[in-house]
Parts: C-alpha cells; sequence; structure tokens
C-alpha cells in the first residue's frame, strides 16, 4: 500500500453531474426476502446462452448448477435458492425489447438448504492460479459493473496478452448509482481478498484501484483495508470526479496514461479491467465456494418512496425490489434499468433482476421535465464534452439520414454511448438512441449480407445442377440419335433382337438418369441432417397414425 | 497576360493528359460492377424486379436498362445503398415492383404435403428438403421469402408467415420525432 495521489492523465470531455448518491448511501445493504419466484433467464451475460442442466419437477439445491456454460464465450448458471423448477418457458426479461427468452423458473420451497457441492478454501492464495481462472468460470461470474462480460474469458485473454497491470474499477461515476460504494463501505476486506484472487490468476502483482476523489468515506475504508494486508503492488488512486471517469477507456487513460486503440481492448496495452463487485463475487466463489447467485441493485430515483442498496438473489422480480423501498410515490412512473445516463427504459416491474442488473431507477412523471426536440443549431456543445473525441452532430446527420456507410467514417464504432451529448445537448436531440439506432442497424445488415451470400452461392449451385442435367439430358439424345442412324440393318429386321436392344438400353438409361438425379440432399451441415432426420421421424408418425 | 495564359493553358493541358493516363491505366472491366451491384442485392431470388434473379437485374441495372428501385425485399437500404455505388439519386421504391414487407419464411402444412416435390423445383436456393411421395419441409434459416414455392403446391399447404422476433434480431428503432423527452431529469 502506497500514498493516493498518484500522477494522472485527465481524459478529454465528460460533464460534472449532480451525484444524487447520498439519498441510498446513508443505509446499509440490505438482504431482499425470498420472492415467491425466481425467473431465470438463460442469457444474463454476453454470448452464448447457458445449456439447461435440469427438467421441470427437479428439486435444486442452493448453489446447484442449473444451467451449463454452452461455449467459452457463455456463463453457467446457479440455483439462487433450494426449491423446485417449475419450469423451462418463455418469459420477458431484462431488455430494451421488453421480448421474451427462455427462462428457468424456481419456486423456492424457503429451507435455502445448500448444495453440497459448495467447498471453502481455507487458503485462496495457494491454489494454482489455472485453477482459480476455472474455478471462477463454474462460479458464473461475469463483470458486474453493466457489461456482463464471462470473466473467466477475460482472465484467459490477460494471459495471453502477458498483460501487467490489473486495474480495478472503483469509480461508480454514473449519478444515483452506489452499489459499488456500498459494497466498498461494508466489504472492502473482502473485495482487497478478490484483488489478490484475481492477480494470483493473472500470475501478476500489479495493481491500481481507481476511485472518484468525492467517494470520500469510501476512500478511507478501502486505504484501511489495504493497510491491514501486506500488499505494496496494489495502489489507490483518486480520479477526478467527473462523468464518465469509470469508462473503461476513460479509467485506462486517467490512471495509465495510455489509450486502448479503437476497436482494441484493454489487453492490446497491457491491462486488465475489473470492477469491485466483480472482485467481492470471485472472493465469495473461491473463499466460501458460493457461485455468483446475488448482487447488489442500487433502486432509487425521484418516484420512489426511499433509496437505497439491497442485495438481491438473481431472479427476483422488479416490484419486490420497488416494494421494499417504500413503492412508488405517484402511480405515473417510468423504470430505468441502470443509471440515467446510459440507462434503458423497460415498461414492467415483473421483469427478474439479471447479473448485469447495477441499478433501477424510478422517475416519476410529476417531476417530469418535458423537452420537445428542435433541430440541431450546429452549437458544437456534444463535440466538446464527447469523451471519445467524436463529432456527435456529424453522426446525428448521418444517423438520421440513414447513411449508415458514411456514419462508420466518423467512427460511429467509437462511441460509447456515455450519454453527455445528449445531456448538453440544447436541441435536447436524443443523440445517443440515433447511434443505437444506427450500430444496430449496421450489425443488422452485416448479418443480412452473410445470409444473402449464403442465398447466392445456394442459386448458384443449384443452377449449376439444373444446367448439368440438362446437359446429361441433350447427351443422351445425341447418343441414341447416333446409335439409331448407324444401327445396322438386319438387327432391326429381328424383331426379337431389337426387343432385346431396346431392354437393354433402356436399362442403361435408367442407370444413367440415376447418376444425374438431382441431389439437394449433398453437402448438408449439421443443422439440415438434424432437420432431415426430425422430418423422418415426423414421416414415421404421419405415417402409423 | 501571356504568361498567365501559356500557365493555366500548360496546367489545363497537364491535368487533361493525367486524366487520360488515369482512365486507360485504371479502367475497371465492366463484369466487377455487375458483382458489386449484385452483393448489394439482397438474394431473394423472386423475381420482383421482373427480372428471373438477382443477378439478371443486376446486369439489367450495370447495363442501364433497369432502375435501382426495383426490388422490394431490398427496399429503401438497397436503393440507398446502389445510389452510394453508383452515384445515383436516390428515389422511394417503384409501387408497380411491390412493396416493402416484413422479412417472411415459408411455412408446409406437413399433414397436408403429399410429396410431390413441386415446390422443391420451385425454390431458388435448396431450402425445402424432401423427397417423392415423402413429406417436405421448408428450412427456415435458409428460406429467403420468395413466394415461389406457394404457386406450384397443388394441396396448397405451403404458407407464408412473418419470421418471429427474437431478443437477438430486435434492433433499437430510430427515434420518433418529435420526442418527447423521459421522466428523470438528467
Ligand atoms: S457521441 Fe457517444 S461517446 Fe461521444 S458524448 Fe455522445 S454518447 Fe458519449
Ligand atoms: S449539441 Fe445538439 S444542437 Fe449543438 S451541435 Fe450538438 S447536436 Fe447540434
Ligand atoms: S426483387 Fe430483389 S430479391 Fe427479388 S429477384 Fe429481384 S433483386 Fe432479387
Amino acid at each position: 500500500m502506497s500514498t493516493t495521489r498518484a500522477r494522472i492523465w485527465p481524459f478529454f470531455g465528460g460533464i460534472r453531474l449532480p451525484g444524487h448518491k447520498s439519498e441510498s448511501l446513508g443505509k446499509t445493504i440490505q438482504a431482499h426476502s425470498l420472492p415467491q419466484q425466481l425467473i431465470l433467464p438463460l442469457n444474463q451475460h454476453i454470448g452464448l446462452s447457458a445449456t439447461p442442466a435440469v427438467k421441470p419437477g427437479d428439486k435444486v439445491f442452493k448453489g446447484q448448477l442449473i444451467a451449463s456454460a454452452s461455449s467459452s464465450v457463455s456463463a453457467p448458471i446457479h440455483a439462487p435458492t433450494s426449491g423446485t423448477i417449475k419450469a423451462i418457458t418463455q418469459h420477458p426479461t431484462l431488455h430494451p425489447s421488453g421480448l421474451n427468452a427462455p427462462c428457468i423458473v424456481l419456486e423456492p420451497d424457503t429451507q435455502e438448504q445448500w448444495a453440497d457441492t459448495i467447498k471453502p478454501n481455507a487458503h485462496p492464495l495457494q491454489i494454482e492460479p489455472e485453477t482459480l481462472r476455472k474455478l471462477i468460470g463454474s462460479a458464473g461470474i461475469v463483470g458486474l459493473g453493466g457489461a456482463a462480460f464471462p470473466t473467466r474469458l477475460k482472465l484467459e485473454t490477460g494471459i495471453e496478452n502477458n498483460i501487467d497491470t490489473l486495474i480495478i474499477n472503483a469509480a461508480e461515476c454514473e449519478p444515483y448509482i452506489t452499489c459499488d460504494n456500498a459494497l466498498i463501505l461494508e466489504r472492502a476486506a473482502h473485495i482487497i481478498e478478490g484483488i489478490q484472487i484475481l492477480l494470483r490468476a493473472l500470475n501478476i502483482s500489479r495493481c491500481l484501484i481507481g476511485i472518484e476523489d468525492e467517494m470520500k468515506p469510501a476512500i478511507h475504508t478501502l486505504k484501511q483495508a489495504l493497510t491491514l494486508t501486506d500488499e505494496t503492488d496494489i495502489r489507490l488512486v483518486e480520479t477526478p470526479t467527473r462523468y464518465p471517469a469509470g469508462g473503461e477507456k476513460q479509467l485506462v487513460k486517467t490512471l495509465t496514461g495510455k489509450e486502448i486503440p479503437a476497436n482494441g481492448l484493454p489487453s492490446d496495452i497491457g491491462v486488465l479491467c475489473h470492477n469491485v463487485g466483480t472482485c467481492y463475487a470471485v472472493y465469495q466463489a473461491i473463499r466460501h465456494g458460493i457461485p455468483l447467485i446475488s448482487r447488489i441493485v442500487t433502486v432509487a430515483g425521484p418516484g420512489l418512496g426511499k433509496a437505497c442498496n439491497l442485495e438481491v438473489l438473481f431472479g427476483t422480480p422488479i416490484k419486490d425490489l420497488i416494494q421494499l423501498c417504500g413503492g412508488y410515490v405517484n402511480d405515473k412512473t417510468d423504470l430505468l434499468i441502470g443509471g440515467p445516463m446510459m440507462g434503458y427504459p423497460v415498461n414492467s416491474d415483473e421483469l427478474p433482476i439479471i447479473k448485469s442488473c447495477n441499478c433501477i431507477l424510478v422517475g416519476s412523471r410529476s417531476t417530469k421535465t418535458e423537452q420537445t426536440v428542435m433541430p440541431c443549431i450546429r452549437c458544437g456543445e456534444c463535440v466538446d464534452v464527447c469523451p471519445a473525441k467524436i463529432l456527435p452532430q456529424i453522426l446525428y446527420w448521418h444517423a438520421q439520414a440513414k447513411e449508415f456507410d458514411r456514419i462508420q467514417d466518423y467512427h460511429l464504432f467509437d462511441c460509447i454511448e456515455c450519454g453527455c451529448c445528449d445531456y448538453v445537448c440544447p436541441s435536447h436531440i436524443p443523440l445517443v438512441q440515433y447511434f443505437r439506432f444506427a450500430k444496430n442497424e449496421i450489425w443488422s445488415m452485416e448479418k443480412e449480407k452473410l445470409k444473402s451470400d449464403q442465398a447466392r452461392e445456394r442459386h448458384e449451385f443449384r443452377n449449376q445442377r439444373i444446367e448439368k442435367q440438362k446437359q446429361a439430358i441433350e447427351e443422351r439424345r445425341r447418343k441414341k440419335k447416333a446409335a439409331l442412324e448407324n444401327k445396322p440393318k438386319n438387327l432391326a429386321d429381328d424383331p426379337k433382337k431389337s426387343a432385346i436392344l431396346a431392354a437393354i438400353e433402356r436399362v442403361q438409361r435408367k442407370k444413367s438418369v440415376a447418376d444425374v438425379e438431382p441431389k439437394n440432399t449433398s453437402n448438408l451441415s449439421n443443422a439440415q441432417k438434424r432437420q432431415i432426420k426430425e422430418t423422418d421421424e415426423r414421416r414415421k408418425n404421419n405415417k402409423s397414425e | 497576360m501571356i504568361n498567365a495564359i501559356l500557365v493555366i493553358g500548360g496546367l489545363a493541358a497537364l491535368f487533361g493528359l493525367i486524366l487520360a493516363i488515369a482512365a486507360i491505366r485504371f479502367h475497371v472491366k465492366s463484369d466487377p460492377i455487375v458483382d458489386k451491384v449484385d452483393a448489394l442485392l439482397p438474394q431473394t431470388q423472386c423475381g420482383q424486379c421482373s427480372y428471373p434473379g438477382c443477378r439478371p437485374y443486376a446486369e439489367a441495372i450495370t447495363n442501364g436498362s433497369a432502375d435501382i428501385n426495383q426490388c422490394p425485399p431490398g427496399g429503401q437500404t438497397t436503393i440507398i445503398a446502389l445510389a452510394d455505388l453508383l452515384g445515383k439519386d436516390v428515389k422511394p421504391l417503384n409501387p408497380e415492383n411491390g412493396e416493402e414487407q416484413v422479412a417472411m419464411v415459408a411455412v408446409i402444412d406437413e399433414k397436408e404435403c403429399i410429396g410431390c416435390t413441386l415446390c422443391i423445383q420451385a425454390c431458388p436456393v435448396d431450402a425445402i428438403l424432401g423427397a417423392a411421395k415423402m413429406m417436405h419441409t421448408v428450412i427456415a434459416e435458409q428460406c429467403t421469402g420468395c413466394d415461389l414455392c406457394l404457386p406450384p403446391c397443388p394441396e396448397d399447404c405451403i404458407e407464408m408467415v412473418p419470421l418471429a422476433q427474437s431478443i437477438d434480431s430486435w434492433k433499437w428503432p430510430i427515434p420518433e420525432s418529435p420526442v418527447i423527452r423521459g421522466s428523470i431529469s438528467k
């Protein structure tokens, strides 16, 4: 542990925002009671959905694996409590679309019986790094700062790229959100142990903890926790309180002075970033053997009775949390998942909390400041605040004109969707939504391009096949004609012999026809083969009916 | 004065020469353009553009006999892309060719299918599986939604249904105008 006030390299742009943090900070983290039903989406992370490992009717224990990772870019899911699997079904999930996705529905039995697979480790720092990474993966840990990227995969890329510094993101820069802050105040020692475990898993010793300089009590607590260890290579660095100080690119720049290249990752410049919530989850998983089954969620906003931080089991519906926080102050409210700058609206409070959800923000229509959108006046304020150093007003121009080629020339994909431009725009243009719209359109065009390329290939293949068939028929016709012309007269005179010849020719023709029979069953992908098999089965069933 | 005329005239001649050389040196055969145009078409192979498939339409666009606004499956996005590639003006879809629609996929009612193979022969992209006198089925991911298998079916057991939207295919919509901003004052 060394002194703070290390050298920093402030990032470009950003804004000072009213924090609204004290509302939710004063109280301790409250544990949430068991809901009637837990709804656990199979995809709560970046990557492929997990594969269910249970079936309806199964009895499960707390912490038991209920869905396993389906690839390296995926994460397993564990039962947040003991109970019975009611169904594996489609349910609306926490997503801006509000669409259905496959979920496991668990009915708690209130026994809270732990699975016997849960094994604590008395000496986490003596475990081999490789084993640590595996354990972190099988505990279902994903980045809890909001991105929900599988932590094990991040660690492995760190190893591959020989990174030398671990950066811990404790700069909770968005207004209202205090879940990381609350966690530091109450469990700083555990977070430090989590950091030590991560360092060992990465085979490195250097760590920088970035924290906003206005989070004084949290800084104090972390410092104390650090003095209790004999770590000298874990340093606390205070960053100016300026949104978005906690953006990954901004934090890395502030702490190291190095810029993450466009389209690049922190590991490209030798660092790896993890959030303090993730460190705590790692501590829980390794020290106590407890997989990721809950997280701290900030519930706040002007439309809420009293703001607080809750420790919530995944799968708990939002409305239970709201109830515990004193309910809505009036009946017309808006719900935002995440903070006011980067969050997205949802229109139901039945949706379940998932791994990536750090904050529920409740807006109230009575405080609504309705703003009508005006045309862009080219004032350039958005340019001055954009931490990605891009030109929002030009991106906006191309996005609304749907010029998706040109918009990429202006580095659309460097936009981190921080919302600063939106915030300062005097014309109240919802710039970020335009940028999300443009990004989504470009991604979907890429997907469609892939699909149409495949369609073209199959179409060309089919045309070739038809052409070949035509040629084969032509060839036969020609041969036959030639044979007829060359046929010796005496043979044709003998009716018996000519009958035999005709029969031979028929057989031969049949054979050659068989050779060029249309075959759209060659070169099949596994999905197609599976479909043929399923169809065959259905066909058999149809017949036997 | 004379000097100025000479200099300007000389420069004009020089640039003219450079342009002439560049035109020969960087001459592109017309075929790559057909490829580029074809690459922008959706490959539905539906024939709504009045050509027997996307490639013939691409050829017609390239040789100037067809306009760029005749492909309903591609819709406005394709028209913009074509206009961009060919340096033409964007124009709305020609209503004679049809309307832009949501993505569709063909579904065969498997109980009704008699296994006549007529739909297989009609499918331009080999997306239908089956054999004579056996039930047929459509591979949804490969179906381009072109409609061409519907008319030949003697049992009328093929139907076009809209492609279901999922979280993976969902997209942020363009903000409506006028937009009223949300209630959480930033
Ligand atoms: S353009 Fe993107 S990165 Fe720049 S201020 Fe706007 S949201 Fe933030
Ligand atoms: S801040 Fe708004 S009005 Fe000003 S240039 Fe940017 S988009 Fe235009
Ligand atoms: S209308 Fe479009 S998709 Fe259909 S064949 Fe013509 S170019 Fe292809």
